[in-house]
């Protein structure tokens, strides 16, 4: 089995974000790295963010920085990864491509404990770079101009030193005195020596200089000084004119300012009032944000809290530093202050936030000081203060994240062509359900109903120069409704148009007249209100009509064309008749190019299934130029054309192309390249869109020309970064369409379905899925469908939290003690708020949960009504319980019908020593319609039950390393079988027949079977390779896939002759005694596939997203991405895919310096998968090295799009 | 040192030891072996960003403290280190 792996949605989670002038000029970009993607960012002038480059590394980005050559304008990226290698990139406007200006490989791959790559630190005058790693090795770059004002880099300079611990590097800002690097370093060698602990409980953290000496070139120790213990970052102070230097430590509880013979200066970090006692403050992301005259820092606690930290000096000489809160935001990976007044902040979990500065902290606000740190018995006298809502930000825009993807199905519970996906995502107060659907959002602006069942629809403005439309003409079986487009559209009768007969065209004709085809004639309708009318000869009428701003085509009924042309003043004049050998199905006109009287390309589709090119030319008029026969009677024909690109905002360049798209009536739209001279048709694609014949619209996308495809659903056609994307619109079937622009509405579609009209936008381009949200309460586990009712069944559980009413009370609490004590507080809760915010002042998905002691847990089971998006049935578990498995039962004895059993464990602890007070199995009861649960019973175990199945009229449950067989009684499950010699503890059961496959969290899969005559389970077949597994799910009788923790998706497979023999052993007294070797299973499965996805992925399924297709194993990451992997059907397939890729490989190593074999090798080989993302990078290579690779494939580039294109449809 | 030293095994393995810490010797105890596994996995998981988030979800902790706790594990993975036996 060959598979071919595609990321239908790349991780939207972010691991480190900065910002900086990457394109130079004055706009700010955010260079954002998610895992194994680099993205750029930039917030439009709506405050939006965009996103204007992206590209998939294939390695593991961990830091990032930015520098800047003294006087350069532009800013360069410095990329720290697991590739043993530092790069520097470049960003290229021109091409929208991230260059590669170095590539320095100082170590092995990999993210290991002596590697530099964890840390990045820049000299702030951009003179050199430190990169380091966890332990001992530092690196340092010198960076420079040669003659030419190009970047250069030096060999590094080791500033090294062995069994120690690094936390946090940064540069000191020292003007131009020689670069001076900053480390927090820890010392262990003594405390490894030490039996006694004395050594390790007097282990310091020091505070450590490096200084580049630049006329050496030789990096010294400079100055080492123990810092407090619980430091773990380091932020730059400005130096120079600019501030007094130094750097600022921060620490659990503290922030303390350090320089060079400088005495500490020391300030307590406030801390919520809620917080247990024993819980510190740890700062987790800061932000410096630089002005002429003054500077401040922003530091975000581990809870949310951003505090401004502001530094009293002269000159060099610190006498305060100042701690003030300033707002609370979602925990953050990162946060950038940008010069526009926004802040970034890539959230860890959960939805990206971009703010606007309202106030920088200026009022007065909970402060603590150095100047009034005071000394306690134990420590310093704590500083509290209490959250309050937004003051200094505003929040303007929010970028979607799944991150963490706890779980996923794809199923059709809404009954749509397609399946959803329902995916678990967020963390505590910030969980939701998503709905993803496949496609684009759309913005729905204005429905309204109509008298009768309209058949077409159009827009058309006054004049060529107009920029909005002036009216919007809807015909009907016998007549034609006119509204005029302004303040609001109502009707008007003075508009020229013949309102009694249906129309077949309107159209805006040479600059500033108007025409109406229907079907006895063409009515001309001149500026100063003059109408020509044309009439049909005889009794024949007009069946099809064709035209663009100057051409206008006919086809009568009996398949003869007449051709007009609108000539200098504006008349339309008949130009040619042509007879077709039978009626004309659809005609089409290719609009005319800029600066051409007219366009060469008439398309006509005929019902003897051929679509014909004509020639409009004067010399040789309605000549045929090429025919191409298609599947079936094509109902609508679109040209489309593509401006030439040469990359910029439009990704790869590209020539111009003019593409014919044909709908069929069997719903498959037919995409053919037309030589812009000859005519002549190639490379054709064809796409199956849907059960109805697709029409096809010319509309405008973000000023492009884009195609609108209505079939059973919209599809929109357009170019994004270089792709024709195909992409389905998540709204009704539509009938007819035409693109709409208004004073309110820009780049709209007006449309008619049913009796009422439409008028929606499209938004964000470029997505594969659009999202329904559903908020939830904690942290989402799993969930399974009750499929009867189509119900979703949830488990949340959280560590460390209050249960609602202890948050209600204490929220109370809170509240009392605030509106007396603190009068800002109260005030602006009575005059500002609105009444939404006075019922949730204080939203948690925006603080968060106060955090209880760790060995507290609060959990809820939901039941969850999808189609409306409803909670029926939340229960609240109680007593310190969560629940960590769910499956759905039906026991032998019918009486209850299917069952609910939920696991769960009572007072669970990980650290210092996993512990557990019992374990539960619950079993519910569905009532009222499925929408409530009642408990029947609970039954204690003696462990965790993590994994639950129904077996064969009964509950399989893995209880820690025992699975059991339950079956139903009144009071209490009862055991009837089980079998403890599974290794650790048991995550995952699935059964088909008579075999059960059981997932180990260790040691990856055991086959099993039950006997029932015997009644026992018996594991015949295991794995030989230690696997951590978080997801698993069941393919085949055989095979089984499953994903381990480091980042690998893996397929395992029961050899045939083994499985054969066991099926066909039917005493089973071979297999049970049979003995393995070392205590495993006397069958070992075979490894089938393997892959490095380079995510934790948390859920796997076997599923189709589109009808009718083959399935293929999708998959989520907790990083919020979503793949799949498809199996080839043809050798033919394999090869061609698996020479591309070893092609890109060579042609096209990825950006960040890792080897694309070794990444997806990480950890075992790669094994029969194609790394799709890979070869879809093709059409942004250069056109020579596209060609250079097709040449070795012995194709074209066409075609290896055209192969890439079809491998994408098979999946999505 | 003669010229020839620098070449046998015992050089080339302190060099190697030097050069990469965790470079085993024969006779590495039990303890030290695992230390230096335990110091590795660390390193790993702070590395690898899923990894760290997928631990801060199973402890409910922000990300940012689960790296600096699995730092401050890295002093003493295993905790103390044995009573030496006089060689």
């Amino acid at each position: 089995m060959y598979l071919y792996s595609l990321t239908l949605q790349q991780a939207t989670g972010i691991t480190c974000a900065i910002n900086g002038n990457f394109s130079g000029g004055k706009t700010q970009e955010i260079a954002v790295a998610r895992g194994k993607i680099l993205d750029l960012l930039r917030p439009d002038e709506n405050g939006k963010i965009q996103t204007i480059h992206s590209v998939e590394v294939f390695g593991a980005i961990r830091s990032l920085a930015q520098f800047r050559l003294t006087g350069a304008q532009k800013d360069y990226l410095v990329v720290g990864s697991d590739s043993g290698r530092i790069v520097i990139l470049e960003y290229n406007k021109e091409k929208n491509v991230f260059d590669k200006v170095h590539q320095e490989t100082f170590g092995k791959s990999g993210c290991r404990r002596i590697v530099p790559g964890q840390y990045l630190a820049v000299d702030p005058k951009g003179r050199a770079v430190m990169i380091g790693a966890c332990e001992k090795q530092k690196l340092v770059y010198v960076l420079n101009r040669d003659t030419t004002a190009r970047l250069t880099i030096s060999s590094p300079l080791e500033a090294h030193k062995s069994h120690t611990i690094c936390y946090s590097v940064c540069g000191v800002d020292c003007g131009f005195d020689n670069p001076i690097f900053a480390a927090i370093e820890l010392d262990y060698s003594e405390a490894d020596q030490d039996p006694t602990g004395q050594a390790a409980s007097e282990a310091q953290k020091h505070l450590t200089f490096y200084e580049l000496d630049l006329g050496l070139n030789h990096v010294s120790r400079k100055w080492s000084e123990p810092v407090d213990n619980g430091a773990n970052m380091l932020v730059t102070v400005p130096g120079g004119a600019d501030g007094p230097s130094g750097v600022l430590v921060c620490a659990e509880n503290f922030v303390i300012y350090k320089n060079q013979g400088h005495p500490e200066v020391r300030a307590l970090i406030p801390r919520r009032a809620d917080l247990p006692a024993e819980r510190g403050v740890l700062v987790v992301s800061a932000a410096v944000h630089k002005q002429k005259t003054m500077f401040f820092f922003l530091i975000q606690t581990e809870y949310g809290d951003v505090f401004k930290v502001t530094l009293d000096h002269n000159g060099d000489n610190v006498s305060e530093l100042k701690i003030k809160y300033f707002d609370t935001i979602p925990v953050a990976a990162s946060i950038c202050v940008l010069k526009l007044g926004f802040l970034f902040s890539a959230s860890e979990f959960g939805n990206h936030g971009l703010y606007q500065f309202q106030a920088i902290g200026e009022e007065p606000d909970v402060e603590s000081s150095s100047s009034n740190l005071m000394e306690i018995e134990d420590g310093f006298q704590p500083v509290f203060f209490q959250p309050r809502r937004l003051k200094n930000l505003v929040s303007i825009d929010q970028v979607q994240s799944l991150m963490p993807l706890m779980d996923m199905k794809v199923l059709n519970l809404f009954e749509e062509e397609t399946p959803q996906i329902f995916s678990l995502c967020g963390r505590g107060p910030r969980s939701t359900l998503r709905i993803l659907r496949p496609g684009l959002a759309i913005t729905e602006m204005a429905v309204s109903q109509l008298p009768g069942q309209p058949s077409a629809v159009w827009t058309v403005k006054k004049n060529v120069s107009d920029e909005f439309d002036a009216y919007i003409v809807v015909s009907f079986t016998n007549a034609t409704l006119v509204l005029s487009i302004g303040e609001t559209v109502e009707e008007v009768n003075d508009s020229g148009f013949l309102d009694t007969t249906p129309s077949l065209a309107v159209s805006l004709i040479g600059d500033d007249s108007l025409m109406q085809v229907h079907p006895n004639g063409i009515r001309h309708i001149r500026e100063d209100g003059r109408i020509n009318e044309w009439r049909t000869p005889g009794k024949r009428s007009i069946v099809k009509v064709g035209y663009n701003r100057l051409q206008v085509v006919i086809a009568l009924s009996g398949g003869e064309l007449i051709y007009f042309e609108a000539d200098m003043t504006g008349q339309l004049m008949e130009v040619e008749k042509h007879e077709m050998s039978g009626d004309v199905a659809c005609l089409d006109i290719a609009p005319v190019p800029e600066g051409r009287q007219r366009s060469r390309f008439l398309a006509v589709g005929s019902y003897d299934n051929t679509v014909r090119i004509l020639s409009l030319d004067p010399d040789d008029c309605l000549q045929i130029l090429s025919v191409q026969s298609v599947s079936s009677a094509p109902e609508s024909l679109l040209f489309l054309e593509v401006q030439a690109s040469i990359g910029g905002d439009d990704g790869a360049d590209h020539p111009a192309n003019l593409f014919l798209n044909s709908g069929l009536q069997n719903g498959v739209l037919f995409r053919t390249v037309v030589d812009m001279v000859t005519g002549q048709l190639s490379d054709s694609r064809s796409r199956f869109l849907g059960l109805k014949p697709p029409k096809l619209f010319s509309i405008s996308v973000r000023g492009r020309s884009a195609m609108l495809c209505l079939s059973s659903r919209p599809w929109l056609g357009y170019i994004h970064r270089g792709h024709f994307h195909l992409t389905p619109l998540s709204y009704e079937t539509l009938e007819f369409a035409a693109p709409f622009s208004s004073d309110q509405c820009a780049e709209g579609v007006v449309s008619v379905a049913g009796d009422a009209l439409r008028i929606f936008m499209i938004d964000r381009l470029g997505e594969t899925f659009n999202e329904t949200v559903v908020p939830l309460r904690y942290t989402p586990r799993k969930f399974v469908v009750q499929p009867k009712r189509k119900l979703l069944v949830i488990i949340e559980s959280d560590q460390g939290a209050f249960t609602a009413e202890e948050r209600e009370a204490a929220r109370k609490e809170c509240f009392e003690a605030g509106g007396v004590g603190e009068n800002g507080n109260a005030d602006q809760m009575e005059n500002g708020a609105d009444d939404e915010d006075k019922e949730d002042p204080l939203s948690d998905e925006q603080y968060g949960y106060p955090k209880a002691v760790s060995e507290k847990w609060v959990s809820c089971i939901r039941v969850l009504d999808p189609k409306t998006a409803t909670t029926t049935c939340l229960l609240e578990l109680q007593d310190n319980e969560a629940a960590y498995s769910v499956c759905t039962v039906n026991f032998h004895d019918k009486e209850y019908g299917t069952l609910l059993a939920v696991g769960t464990v009572k007072g669970m602890q990980f650290w210092p020593k996993k512990n557990l007070v019992a374990g539960f199995i619950h079993i519910y009861r569905f009532v009222e319609d499925g929408k409530s649960l009642e408990l029947l019973h609970k039954t204690q175990v003696e462990g965790v039950p993590l994994a639950l199945c129904q077996f064969q009229g009964r509950l399989l449950a893995g209880i820690g390393p025992v699975l059991r067989l339950y079956d139903l009684g009144k009071k209490r499950l009862l055991r009837k079988c089980e079998n403890k010699l599974f290794p650790n503890t048991i995550i995952s059961i699935q059964t088909y027949r008579d075999r059960i496959y059981v997932g180990d969290i260790q040691e990856s899969f055991h086959y099993c079977k039950y006997r029932r005559d015997e009644n026992q389970l018996y594991i015949f077949a295991d794995d030989c390779v230690p696997r951590w597994l978080t997801a698993s799910h069941h393919v085949d009788f055989d095979t089984m896939a499953g994903a381990d923790k480091f980042g690998n998706v893996y397929f395992v497979r029961l050899p045939q002759d083994v499985s054969e023999e066991i099926e066909e052993d039917p005493t089973g007294g071979k297999i049970k005694w049979e003995q393995g070797k070392l205590n495993g299973a006397p069958n070992k499965v075979d490894e089938i596939v393997q892959f490095h996805v380079g995510d934790v992925v948390t859920c796997l399924q076997k599923a189709s997203m589109i009808p009718g297709g083959s399935e293929s194993i999708m998959y989520g990451t907790v990083m919020g991405g979503i793949g799949a992997l498809h199996a080839f059907t043809s050798r033919d397939d394999v090869d061609f895919f698996s020479h591309l890729e070893m092609h890109m490989r060579q042609e096209y190593p990825p950006l960040c310096g890792r080897d694309h074999m070794a990444y997806r090798s990480a950890y075992f080989p790669v094994k029969d998968v194609i790394d799709g993302d890979l070869c879809e990078q093709f059409p942004t290579l250069p056109m020579d090295l596209q060609r250079k690779i097709a040449d070795e494939l012995d194709r074209t580039p066409a075609e290896i799009l055209k192969k890439l294109e079809d491998a994408r449809n098979k999946i999505i | 040192m003669q010229a020839s030293d620098r070449f046998n095994i015992n050089s080339q393995l302190e060099h190697l030891q030097a050069k990469y810490a965790g470079t085993g010797h024969a006779d590495l105890s039990r303890f030290e072996w695992a230390v230096n596994i335990q110091r590795d996995s660390y390193a790993s998981y702070i590395g690898h960003y899923p990894m760290l988030s997928y631990f801060a979800i199973a402890e409910n902790e922000s990300i940012g403290r689960e790296r600096y706790n699995f730092m401050q594990k890295m002093l003493l993975p295993c905790g103390l280190p044995p009573e030496r036996e006089d060689e």
